[in-house]
């Protein structure tokens, strides 16, 4: 069920870290639009900034971190109390941007509307608290329900995250589970505020690939059944092909290309978009075509050290002297819904 | 957990068994014994006794018997029937010279350790939550100056401050009129009214340590992705802190309570043998000059047994406080 | 979908990589420069260990040089202008004593009219350099004989003897005590730690048992009854190495607990394994592979151990169990201080404690830089 309705809008977001060494400039400028009970799959190498944007809407970015420039816009929507699930009417438009990152309003969205599930479940919870302990805090602090209820919701859901034997599991802690169990354990704690929006951050990057198979089929479960949308963070475009409804493809803190899954692999349009898609590898390829396998030239620039104009054009095989690095191409929405950063797409008439 | 409890307090008993003969051979170790230096002690103010007296009141005391029988003796005195001896510089059972002295000196040590961390623990957080403030560099000095300056020259220099700027003559953990006097509630406050000199002089060291351990290992912790996540279900910052992080950073500083309290112990003696307290420091030094056997004998055993059941207690501590080590 | 491209990087867009190397012991010395108090730490460690193996040198006066007529005698000033204001170099002015009638204190005077030039490189009392010739240069002093008159910044003690002179010898002994031990409990804890991790199985097990008997009974009161042992005949110099042998018999527990801690760690290594298989024999493994990894788990111990050592010797002499006078260690010096009373009237005699309590800290901010650096790579 695809709702048009929007749920959150980053517009020109630019979050810098101020250093001894120099300013990072993390995230430069990115737009990202998440629809309601829809999945956005947000793609890039390493250090492009996808990590930071996510921490940037919750405003958890780490320590020397700052939001400089943009607006994030949520947009609140209630919870029906009967089928957990949320209703895709905006109560309220919020930018989260302008909240003090210790607010009690940044707080109560935090974990309740937005939650965020992170890469390695193993350091990712509190290796001295047993799951019971760490999920019931979340039910008990934004439900307000007393302990025997908050007990009995977190059991259920970790039922509904496919937890085998959920009364026993509930009181073990993290180092006594499995590597799949635990990252089921951290969804469960996640949704267990039934949040409109799910950030999930290379979630299964740590896990093998059968668990990893399980683990995404569930995502896809209870996003159905909470009518939730989730933005998915991965540098793997397999997992993204399966899960995404809309792709954006980050570089060095600002997107470059932003479409639908099926237009994105079938037609990408910036040229880092297509070295990427280029670049996996690919079974049944014949050896006597002495294909050797593609990978994007060059390295990602030294942060404190970008290139002016187009992030991308040193490592660019299209870049055009003299205007690539010159200036940053704007945004152009070449089909509907397909917008690209590249000079050397023209917006239509 | 009942099952490493068991397993800690079975290994404790022979332990305390050799710690027994170890202290024992200890308190042997000078030449001669106690009726050699007591006959020197004589001779220095003009007196002499004889060989044969001598040998006389070395069979009264059994002391021309081979050690291991008067090891026996006394091990068996104090298990049988709570019989630790007779100190001969004293002359009065050992028993009834320990037990005040002793349990003062458990007092003071574990005083000073509680307050050690009241104050260690919070500043600690607060210092490595807010690194490099004005605060930070105070606490990080104070804790360097506190672990440099040994407990026993604070005394001197407190007391001698009292005494040149309050006019308060500082020494002792009692009022003369209640040093003999029995056990009652005025007796207490007496005690509480002079405790607070050598608990504020002991705990001074014992939070330098305490401060720098905390302040290192929340920092470590501190950049976990636990704590992140936290955070990120909405949780109150000093929630997020002192639930999570903190928890994980006392682990270490739970290990080392044993440890902690032998230190205490071993300051607690050389300042209570400064300031005059009515705690074992100053007999101990006394009954080993005299070479008074039993006295010194059963201190050092007390001594002992104080920091082995402290290491049990801190070794439980730390099990019950982190499941990790439960397992092993 | 294109093919693989082949475009050369022009000279202008190419991005300059600034590439600079620095081997890991230069990267540690400038972690360890940018520890300023571990740097100054280390200018005044270096300097009071050359002060207390130059002693005779450096000090004014002997140790032994009791003098009367400076019973308990206040610091000398040491002024520049004279009573009229006009500029000299630095100088003292005679003293004198006299007994104030109604409390019957010795009161300390200065003969303004006469004066007495502070020298450097001057002659003073005759000593033995290091035991090997004869010689009477001093550092600094008044060019005259101790009897007419004498500067002593520190003050004299309670028979007359100058503290500053007292405080360098006794630096001698109390630095090198520490050293002594911690030398003794590294070569002690080394081997044990080592064999014991390095075997595992009941050898370790009864090595662990045993120095968990040790270290179950307090420190100070062990070696007050060990220290109790010795006998009072004994010369200096036994007494000495007695007492750094039973300060080190505690210390190497410590150093054989982390030393085995790392062998049990490092068995399990990859590195460790090719070595063997590669056929080195276990003596190379221990030696080139081992020893290097755990070299600065050690360091931080070492600073932390000698200033232990320190502060143990000085505790055990100040109650009158370690060292005794003649020796001349901090300890001893402020046994003589301990009564609150001398401390009130002559407050000068507390500096050996100035003197201990600096080199702990010195060596603590020291143990800190060098653990600082010893991981360079860490932020």
């Amino acid at each position: 069920m695809n709702d048009s309705n929007l749920l959150l809008q980053m517009r020109d977001l630019k979050t810098y870290f101020f250093l001894d060494e120099g300013t990072v400039k993390a995230v430069d400028g990115a737009d990202l639009e998440i629809k309601s009970c829809s999945t956005l799959g947000v793609v890039g190498e390493s250090g492009c900034g996808k990590s930071v944007a996510a921490r940037s809407i919750l405003r958890i970015v780490a320590k020397g971190g700052k939001i400089v420039d943009g607006e994030i816009f949520f947009h609140h929507q209630l919870c029906d109390p009967g089928t957990d699930r949320r209703l895709s009417k905006t109560e309220e438009v919020i930018d989260l941007a302008t909240l003090d990152p210790q607010s009690d309003k940044i707080r109560s969205i935090r974990g309740a509307e937005i939650s965020m599930v992170f890469q390695e479940p193993m350091t990712s919870l509190s290796p001295v608290h047993t799951i019971g302990n760490q999920i019931g805090e979340v039910i008990s602090l934004h439900q307000k329900l007393d302990p025997k209820h908050a007990r009995e919701k977190a059991i259920d859901m970790l039922d509904r995250v496919g937890m085998p034997l959920p009364q026993r599991t509930i009181d073990r802690y993290p180092h006594e589970l499995s590597g799949g169990m635990r990252q089921r354990a951290m969804i469960a704690m996640a949704l267990s505020c039934h949040p409109s929006l799910l950030i999930a951050d290379e979630p299964t990057t740590a896990l093998d690939v059968t668990t990893e198979a399980q683990i995404l089929t569930l995502m896809r479960q209870l996003q159905e059944e909470l009518g939730m949308s989730i933005m998915f963070i991965t540098h793997n475009l397999g997992v993204i092909a399966q899960m995404a409804d809309r792709v954006a493809v980050m570089y060095l803190g600002r997107v470059v290309e932003d479409a639908s899954v099926d237009a994105l692999f079938y037609k990408p349009l910036h040229p880092y978009t297509q070295a990427l898609l280029q670049s996996i590898p690919r079974l049944g390829i014949k050896k006597d075509r002495d294909q050797r396998l593609a990978s994007i030239s060059g390295s990602v620039p030294d942060p404190y050290n970008l290139p002016k104009g187009c992030p991308f054009h040193p490592r660019c095989a299209k870049r055009i002297p003299g205007v690539c690095d010159k200036e940053e191409p704007p945004q152009v929405e070449v089909d509907p819904g397909h917008k690209v950063r590249c000079v050397l797409y023209k917006q239509p008439a | 957990m009942l099952g490493y409890i068991l397993r800690r307090v079975g290994i404790m008993i022979p332990t305390l068994f050799v710690i027994s003969v170890l202290t024992f051979i200890i308190i042997q170790l000078p030449p001669g014994d106690f009726l050699t230096s007591y006959a020197a002690s004589l001779r220095a103010t003009g007196e002499v006794i004889d060989e044969a007296e001598m040998e006389v009141m070395r069979e009264r005391y059994g002391l021309n018997q081979p050690i291991y029988v008067q090891y026996g003796k006394w091990i068996w005195g104090i298990i049988s029937r709570g019989d630790w001896g007779q100190s001969m510089s004293l002359q009065m059972p050992v028993k009834d010279l320990i037990w005040q002295r002793m349990a003062l000196s458990m007092v003071l040590s574990v005083v000073s350790l509680i307050v050690g961390w009241f104050i260690a623990i919070p500043l600690g957080v607060y210092s490595a939550t807010h690194q490099y403030s004005k605060i930070d560099y105070l606490v990080t000095f104070i804790s360097f100056v506190g672990i440099g300056t040994p407990s026993f020259l604070l005394g001197l220099v407190v007391m001698y401050i009292a005494m040149n700027f309050l006019g308060l003559s500082v020494g002792g953990l009692f009022s003369d009129a209640y040093i003999l006097a029995p056990w009652s509630w005025d007796k207490v406050v007496d005690l509480l009214k002079h405790l607070w000199i050598p608990v504020s002089i002991l705990a001074f060291n014992g939070t330098a340590g305490g401060l720098r351990t905390t302040r290192a290992n929340l920092l470590d912790e501190l950049n976990k992705p636990y704590v992140e996540t936290a955070r990120a279900k909405g949780l109150t910052e000093g929630r997020v802190i002192w639930k999570y992080p903190v928890r994980v950073a006392l682990n270490p500083f739970f290990s080392t309570v044993g440890w902690e309290l032998a230190n205490l112990i071993s300051g607690a003696t050389l300042l209570s043998i400064v300031l005059n307290l009515q705690t074992e420091g100053p007999m101990l030094l006394n009954a080993l000059t005299a070479q008074d056997m039993y006295l010194a004998g059963s201190f050092l055993l007390l001594l002992s047994v104080m920091t082995v059941v402290g290491t049990l207690f801190s070794d439980i501590l730390l099990a019950w406080v982190d499941p990790r080590i439960r397992m092993t | 979908m294109t093919n693989q491209p082949k475009v050369p990087l022009d000279e202008e867009a190419k991005i300059e990589e600034k590439i600079a190397v620095a081997t890991p012991a230069t990267l540690m010395w400038w972690k360890f420069r940018k520890h300023k108090m571990a740097v100054i730490s280390s200018v005044f460690l270096i300097i009071i260990y050359l002060v207390a193996i130059f002693s005779e040198f450096v000090s004014p006066y002997l140790p032994d040089e009791t003098l009367a007529r400076y019973k308990s005698a206040p610091p000398s000033v040491i002024r520049i202008l004279d009573a009229e204001g006009r500029l000299h170099t630095p100088f003292v002015y005679l003293a004198g004593v006299t007994r104030d009638p109604e409390t019957l204190r010795s009161i300390y005077t200065e003969n303004k009219e006469v004066m007495y030039p502070v020298k450097l490189f001057t002659q003073g009392p005759a000593y033995k350099f290091w035991g090997l010739w004869e010689t009477n240069i001093h550092l600094f002093g008044l060019d005259v004989p101790s009897e007419e008159q004498r500067v002593m910044i520190l003050g004299a003690d309670r028979v007359g003897r100058d503290m500053l002179t007292m405080t360098i010898y006794g630096a001698r002994i109390s630095l090198s005590i520490g050293l002594i031990g911690v030398f003794l409990s590294l070569s002690v804890g080394i081997v044990v730690g080592g064999i014991s991790g390095f075997y595992g199985g009941a050898i370790d097990n009864f090595i662990q048992r045993a120095i968990e008997f040790i270290r179950s009974i307090p420190h100070i009161p062990l070696w007050m009854a060990l220290s109790a042992a010795l006998p009072l005949e004994w010369p200096v110099l036994k007494v000495y190495f007695a007492i750094s042998l039973i300060l080190s018999l505690v210390g190497w527990t410590s150093m054989a607990r982390v030393v085995r801690g790392r062998f049990l760690a490092m068995r399990e290594e990859d590195f460790i394994l090719s070595a063997r298989l590669s056929g080195s024999s276990e003596g190379r493994i221990i030696l080139v592979h081992m020893v290097p990894s755990f070299l600065s788990y050690i360091i931080a111990i070492l600073t932390l151990a000698v200033p232990y050592m320190i502060l143990s010797e000085t505790s055990l002499s100040f109650i009158g169990l370690g060292l005794r006078a003649p020796a001349v260690s901090w300890g001893v010096l402020l046994a003589e201080a301990q009564n609150v009373r001398s401390i009130a009237l002559s407050p000068w005699v507390f500096w050996p404690a100035v003197a201990v309590i600096s080199t702990v800290l010195a060596f603590n901010f020291l143990g800190d830089g060098l653990r600082d650096a010893a991981d360079p790579y860490s932020r």
